[in-house]
């Protein structure tokens, strides 16, 4: 369970992609809380900027893209005003990140148990070869790998071990938040529910938080506390996961929703969403979800809605119907 | 759930109907390795069974390396099977050559499950279309006639303006309409059976339902016999009328697709609809991991290849794999406990 003390709070954050003759706002001044010790899910199609968030709160954005304004306060230090010694205390001792292909995120040339010393012996000197090691062996047993593998290279390893390794580096210093990108996309369901049930019983053992992205919005409704819905660089909707398929506020929530046919009750021909998101370089009047909104109104095509909180569902929604 | 939602109706396989094409107790063997006499081999399929109705699709569900891929392209005849016999409309198509292959290679389609490797970064739309046309469609006399016809195609499969289509090249389309490119491509030649490899896990989620959808349409209008691969037993269930699923090269269970995903009666069908992402449940803590590498088969193996994993697995299944049991109208098993 999670607490309502706020860990991460970002504010207004804005990250845009510099192109030769134009610029792409790929997140426009987005706002939410990452509670501690809670599972925030992003979800949202290809594109509308879950990724962009994620690497602009570890500080990797790299150009073309460019972090161009708003605030990341992790316990009122604004992340992205910190320097270089800074940034080494942060990433990793408090942030660490699995990547979407961390299955080849591992140096195929280098032992394992080189990969996760690395980590320990760069932000903790003081623990030495033996302790760093001693540590790697802790960290196989905690996600399950017989700890006589550690010498083993990547190759030895199956895709959903070689995704545990990379859990367990993440794991490596104890930090507040797990950037999660994609970790079991490519993954068969069965290894993927291993490894999500293990991230549920890390999670609740030694309290960290993760902001959790992924595609599948019916794994993320049933690993996730809240969810923050995107769409082409903007928060439509924020709300607790169990309302996000039964009580949807937006429009897109409810089609997005709709997408993924469901394994029980009747065979129904389901539409999905029509169109496709716009290009972030001609962006449309108003809401930008209008011209594929099948209750899009005057005045969406004409004031963009703001995001509002509905406190009676514990949820925060940018749509004109409600209002 | 809006009221423009129909109900898709379940069609029960016609009685007394030969089937399309159908695989009997089809064996696919790899060479693993070793040279001479102490070669190796992988029993990639064993025994497998299936047949495609006019119309209907049938979906193929498992884990990767199950075999499901391996079966498309038996179906394609891409390799030659090492035990058992594919028919298409009766006839053995190991037989085929010639001619007759050439009309084969038309009759049966595949779509693949990248649209970004599967069409030629270099050539227009046009090119993909038209080669196959003029290849495998005679009948079409003259550029203005093969023009219509790609058009036309264009058409059926939701790309509109069609002409607008034509003269783009892939890397000006998205994943999904590429994927509706690679469609109207293999149903340009007019086939009777359609292949699809999972054409949708690498698109994204909002356009899968799309394809599937224009795949039912497609599947109606055009009475294809269609082969689903997935690993995404929902989709399976909401595309196919019929499903298998697959385990280390051994169809387990088959039946009626709504009756395997509501009604499983196999230990690994059970396993894996149970691993399904489920949103109106919440995550638990469940002891015990599941998930182990499928075995490999080889010559030497015996008995059902899930016994490593099985909750209900006694001596008898490392002994021998049993024949499919009914249970069900016209849903089966091979578990020694149903």
């Amino acid at each position: 369970m999670y607490s309502d003390r706020v860990l991460m709070q970002v504010r207004n954050l804005t990250v845009d992609y510099v192109g030769d003759h134009s610029v792409a706002r790929a997140v426009n001044g987005i706002d939410f809380d990452i509670r501690e010790g809670e599972a925030f899910g992003l979800a949202g199609e290809s594109g509308c900027g879950k990724s962009t968030v994620a690497f602009a709160l570890a500080r990797l954005t790299r150009l073309p893209g460019l972090v161009s304004g708003g605030e990341v306060r992790l316990n009122g230090e604004d992340v992205l005003k910190f320097d270089k010694a800074r940034l080494k205390a942060y990433r990793w001792n408090e942030v660490s990140f699995v990547f979407q292909s961390a299955m080849n995120a591992l140096n195929p040339v280098i032992p394992v148990s080189e990969q996760i010393m690395d980590v320990i012996e760069t932000h903790q000197p003081d623990l030495g070869a033996e302790g760093a090691r001693k540590r790697a062996v802790e960290l196989f047993d905690l996600v399950g790998i017989p700890s006589k593998r550690l010498d083993d290279y990547p190759h030895q390893f199956s895709g959903g071990m070689r995704q545990r390794i990379c859990i367990a580096i993440a794991l490596a210093l104890q930090p507040r938040l797990i950037i999660m990108d994609e970790p079991t996309t490519a993954l068969d369901v069965v290894v993927q529910r291993d490894i999500i049930e293990q991230i549920v019983e890390l999670k609740g053992r030694l309290g960290f938080s993760v902001l959790f992205i992924t595609h599948d919005l019916g794994l993320m409704i049933e690993f996730c506390d809240r969810i923050g819905v995107m769409y082409s660089g903007e928060l439509v909707e924020v709300a607790p996961a169990e309302t996000i398929l039964t009580d949807p506020r937006h429009p897109y929530t409810r089609a997005l929703g709709n997408s993924f046919p469901p394994l029980t009750g009747p065979r129904l021909r389901m539409e999905g969403i029509p169109g496709t998101p716009p290009d972030l370089r001609a962006l449309p009047q108003g809401c930008r979800f209008a011209p594929r909104c099948p209750h899009a109104m005057d005045i969406c095509r004409s004031v963009a809605p703001e995001l509002r909180a509905y406190p009676e569902l514990r949820s925060e929604a940018a749509c004109h119907l409600l209002n | 759930m809006s009221l423009a939602e129909l109900e898709i109706p379940l069609k029960t396989k016609p009685v007394g109907e030969a089937p399309v094409i159908e695989m009997e107790a089809v064996d696919k063997e790899f060479i693993l390795g070793g040279a001479f006499l102490n070669q190796t081999f992988l029993k990639a399929l064993s025994g497998v069974s299936l047949q495609l109705y006019r119309g209907k699709a049938l979906a193929l569900v498992g884990e990767s390396g199950s075999g499901k891929s391996t079966c498309a392209r038996m179906l394609a005849r891409a390799y030659e099977p090492t035990g058992g016999a594919i028919r298409f409309h009766g006839e053995d198509i190991s037989q085929f050559k010639g001619q007759r292959l050439q009309r084969y290679r038309a009759e049966v389609q595949m779509v693949f499950q990248d649209p970004f490797g599967s069409l030629n970064p270099t050539q227009g739309i046009g090119y993909h279309l038209e080669r196959p046309l003029r290849l495998h469609r005679p009948d079409l006399r003259g550029r203005a006639a093969i023009e219509a016809e790609m058009l036309s195609l264009l058409e059926s499969v939701g790309l509109r303006p069609a002409a607008d289509y034509l003269k783009r090249r892939p890397h000006e389309l998205s994943g999904g309409q590429r994927q509706r490119v690679a469609i109207a491509r293999a149903l340009s030649v007019q086939p009777h059976v359609l292949l699809a490899d999972e054409p949708t896990s690498m698109l994204d989620v909002s356009v899968r339902l799309g394809i599937l959808n224009l795949l039912e349409d497609l599947k109606q209008q055009r009475q294809l016999a269609a082969l689903y691969i997935t690993h995404d037993i929902a989709t399976a269930r909401y595309f196919a009328e019929e499903a298998a699923v697959m385990y280390a090269g051994h169809i387990v269970e088959q039946g009626p697709s709504q009756e395997i995903t509501d009604n499983p009666r196999h230990p690994y069908t059970q396993l894996l609809i149970e691993a399904v992402p489920n949103p109106h449940r919440k995550m638990g803590v469940v002891p015990g991991r599941r998930a182990t590498d499928i075995p490999l088969r080889t010559r030497s193996s015996r008995g059902c290849p899930f016994v490593s994993r099985c909750p209900k697995a006694t001596s008898i299944c490392s002994e021998a794999m049993p024949d499919p049991i009914t249970v069900g109208p016209g849903h089966t098993a091979r578990c020694h406990h149903v």
